[in-house]
């Protein structure tokens, strides 16, 4: 995935300080927004985000490097995130992670060599009753097992290969 | 009568399950015209063992189906509504085993109306509460009257007096004040908070806009996790159908008072869930905890007095003014009154959420409404309250939930999670992976529980790996004991909790580990080991080409053998193993 040049940056930027004031205390939203924007927060932006609210930069990236929710670097297109909650752990998580790490030959936390599938580890989703589970960007999948999950993985990367033919 | 009525479940959990597919085909059969009836939404009835749930309500009466896929929801229409029969293999059973002993207060509307829809909330008396409040003038003082009347206490985890709480917001003077809904919800293993909102977020507003009254608020927050996408978009909404209708905003029902409540969206940090740390985080800031007091109901956002109310607390709050905090009181025990919402999850044939009276044993709720263990496995312990909180083991599970009970055992209330455990959980993996949760969620801000739980991390994974001594038990007491003691706030202070309770419960587990180095419940992997039996093994050679760390040889149709130096444990073999042959035995113990 390619990073947004500077100008790019700028202007996107702008479209979404029009729904802040520039206040201080708007720092979380407008990093959400941000990140909502790029997939995570660019390092240009974050310096504009300093200017347009008034405060030093290193708030800005104080406050970011706080919260689990930003990256510091683009994501890849499919986040799968397996629940780690404690019903999902008692029900055998780990090996979910440890087969998906193997299936996508990356570890825990990183993005995938073709740039389609970043692997997280969360908290809890709060579906316990489907444990264990993982959540590709917004759909729950539950009681799986390491074999389902991998196979889940599969078939979003032929869907790509697939359209990368067409 | 009326057309049937088919209400589906459409909760995060139905959903997940697959209830979206399930109302598009219902959708698609009534458009077709096949068949006549009234299709409804609605949210998490709690059954979440059972989801997608289907509700039918005709002349015969009310039908609760479970486990409804697309193809099964064709079924259903053609055979309970064309045929008048009822779809065999769906219907619910122990259904009335289930709900039976629940008392439904905070999740009165739960899987009952359409949470999308203001008209439903009003329609069971919905608002009625509030619209009183200002017609009648009925003050802050008698409303934090009786809300301390009725007994209620925080269900987010800490349990102090609602009502006196509000008292102390309510007798400071200030131009400012504010009323915050703790719906960060982050202990694993819990879902109460997400099902309110999603199942009754005008519950929790109407429980927000009273608890503004009462303590002279003009501005309320819900501080939402933002993993929780569909919780938030219904709570935006209810926002949204509140203003339209004047319940916020100017002029609150025609009064002088105006009250707007916004919705602040968490950025993934368990600390923030401590009230101090929630409040710096909607200032901006990083999320750390500071000193209490002054508590925030003295000084709290921007230094003005701030209730912090958690989401089921909040949930009950119109309850209790519409009926009289002599009617909530009456349910539960002597200091802990009404009821309470727990997750249930783990090793349990019906997990969801349940709402039962303080009083009630733990045992009543896994074996009473939970149904059990599964798979004829035995039931050997309970956590309650996540990371805060603690492991009893199945020979306590005869102690009545309430908080007094509950904190002598060592474990907590907690804000509800409920996860039980049969054989195949090791009580020591179990604190570490507590541990794991708290070390990596720790702020940093305080020494004892940025460095302590890491070091008790430590030792909890020399346990685990076989490397730990005897004396390290005593030195994860005094580690724990410390911890507790002096760390800044809730979350240091009770992240030694699952470490304590297991080491008083199941300190034979420990043991076993350091000095026999075996894991009995074979969780853990450098204490276990993985053995092919001779007389069983057939020669296929499955597990020889699935073992990634080549550590099996054996030639076609002879016997093979896992080299113990070069086994990982991972198990990928005895998966593999074919279920005729069943040659793998994993056992606890080293090789
Ligand atoms: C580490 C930590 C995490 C917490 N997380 C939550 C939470 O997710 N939800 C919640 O309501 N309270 C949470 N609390 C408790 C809050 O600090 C506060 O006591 C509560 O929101 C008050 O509401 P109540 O009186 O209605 O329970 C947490 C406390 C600590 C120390």
């Amino acid at each position: 995935m390619s990073m947004p040049v500077n100008s790019e940056i700028k202007e996107r930027l702008n479209g979404i300080f029009n729904a802040f004031a520039g206040k201080g205390n708007e720092l979380i939203p407008v990093l959400q927004s941000i990140q909502e924007e790029f997939g995570y927060l660019p390092g240009e932006a974050m310096k504009h985000a300093a200017r347009f609210l008034k405060i030093p930069e290193s708030t800005v990236f104080g406050v970011a490097s706080f919260y689990s929710q930003f990256r510091f670097s683009p994501a890849g297109k499919h986040i799968i995130k397996v629940c780690h909650g404690t019903a999902c752990h008692v029900a055998n998580a780990g090996e979910i992670t440890e087969k998906l790490e193997t299936r996508l030959k990356i570890k825990d936390g990183e993005t995938s060599d073709d740039g389609l599938f970043t692997l997280e580890s969360v908290a809890c989703v709060g579906c316990c009753s489907l444990a264990p589970l993982i959540m590709v960007d917004d759909e729950v999948y539950g009681k799986l097992d390491p074999v389902k999950a991998a196979r889940i993985v599969s078939r979003l990367s032929r869907t790509h290969g697939e359209k990368q033919e067409q | 009568m009326n057309k049937p009525r088919i209400s589906v479940g459409l909760g995060s959990c139905g959903m997940a399950a697959g209830a979206n597919a399930v109302y598009r085909r219902l959708e698609t059969i009534l458009m077709e015209g096949k068949a006549e009836f009234e299709l409804k939404r609605t949210s998490c009835l709690g059954m979440c063992y059972n989801e997608p749930l289907v509700a039918v309500l005709d002349e015969r009466g009310e039908f609760l189906y479970g486990k409804i896929h697309e193809e099964s929801a064709g079924k259903l229409i053609e055979e309970h509504i064309l045929k008048g029969n009822t779809l065999k293999g769906h219907l619910v059973s122990g259904k009335d085993v289930f709900f039976g002993s629940q008392v439904k207060i905070a999740l009165r509307n739960c899987g009952v109306i359409d949470p999308e829809s203001i008209d439903e909330y009003i329609d069971t008396g919905g608002y009625e509460a509030t619209r009183r409040i200002i017609r009648e003038k009925i003050s802050g003082a008698e409303l934090t009257g009786i809300i301390t009347r009725s007994g209620l206490r925080g269900r987010g985890g800490g349990g102090f007096s609602t009502g006196k709480k509000w008292e102390f917001a309510r007798n400071i003077n200030s131009d400012e004040k504010y009323l915050i809904c703790n719906a960060d919800e982050g202990d694993p293993g819990a879902f109460m908070d997400r099902s309110l909102l999603e199942g009754d977020p005008h519950a929790v507003i109407e429980g927000i806009i009273i608890a503004g009254l009462a303590i002279g608020a003009n501005k309320g927050y819900v501080y939402v996790r933002a993993e929780y996408p569909l919780a938030v978009r219904r709570l935006k909404k209810a926002i949204k159908q509140a203003e339209e209708k004047g319940f916020l905003g100017k002029g609150v029902f025609q009064s002088r008072k105006d009250f707007k409540v916004e919705v602040f969206l968490g950025a993934g940090a368990f600390v923030c869930g401590e009230e101090t740390a929630l409040i710096h985080s909607i200032e901006g800031a990083r999320g750390m905890p500071r000193h209490r007091p002054p508590f925030p109901a003295q000084s709290g956002l921007w230094g003005r007095p701030t209730v912090v109310n958690n989401v089921e607390t909040l949930a009950n709050v119109a309850w209790i003014i519409r009926n009289g905090a002599d009617k909530y009181a009456a349910y539960g025990t002597e200091n802990s009154k009404g009821t309470k919402v727990f997750a249930l999850a783990g090793k349990v044939r019906r997990g969801g959420l349940v709402e039962v009276p303080m009083g009630v044993t733990i045992n009543e709720i896994v074996f009473g409404i939970g149904g059990g263990i599964p798979e004829g496995r035995e039931f050997k312990a309970v956590q309650l309250g996540g990371p805060s909180g603690g492991c009893l083991p199945a020979s306590l599970a005869g102690t009545p939930i309430d908080f007094d009970s509950l904190r002598k055992t060592g474990a907590i209330m907690g804000s509800g999670g409920m996860i039980v455990m049969d054989e195949t959980s090791c009580m020591v993996n179990i604190a570490k992976y507590f541990l794991e949760f708290t070390r990596e969620e720790s702020c940093g801000a305080c020494t004892p529980c940025r460095l302590g739980t890491k070091h008790m991390l430590d030792i909890l994974e020399d346990i685990t790996e076989g490397r730990a001594r005897k004396e390290d038990l005593d030195t994860l007491t005094d580690l724990a004991e410390g911890i507790k003691r002096t760390s800044l706030c809730g979350l240091g202070q009770t992240a030694p909790n699952p470490v304590i309770t297991t080491l008083e419960y199941f300190r034979r587990e420990y043991w076993e580990h350091i000095s026999e180095k075996k894991c009995r419940a074979k969780q853990c992997r450098k204490l276990i080991s993985y053995f092919i039996d001779p007389d069983k093994c057939a020669g296929c050679r499955v597990c020889y080409k699935k073992c990634p760390e080549n550590a099996i040889s054996g030639d076609k149709d002879k016997v093979h053998v896992i080299s113990q130096d070069d086994c990982t444990r991972c198990g990928i073999c005895i998966r593999a193993c074919p279920r005729k042959y069943s040659a793998i035995n994993c056992l606890p113990g080293q090789a």
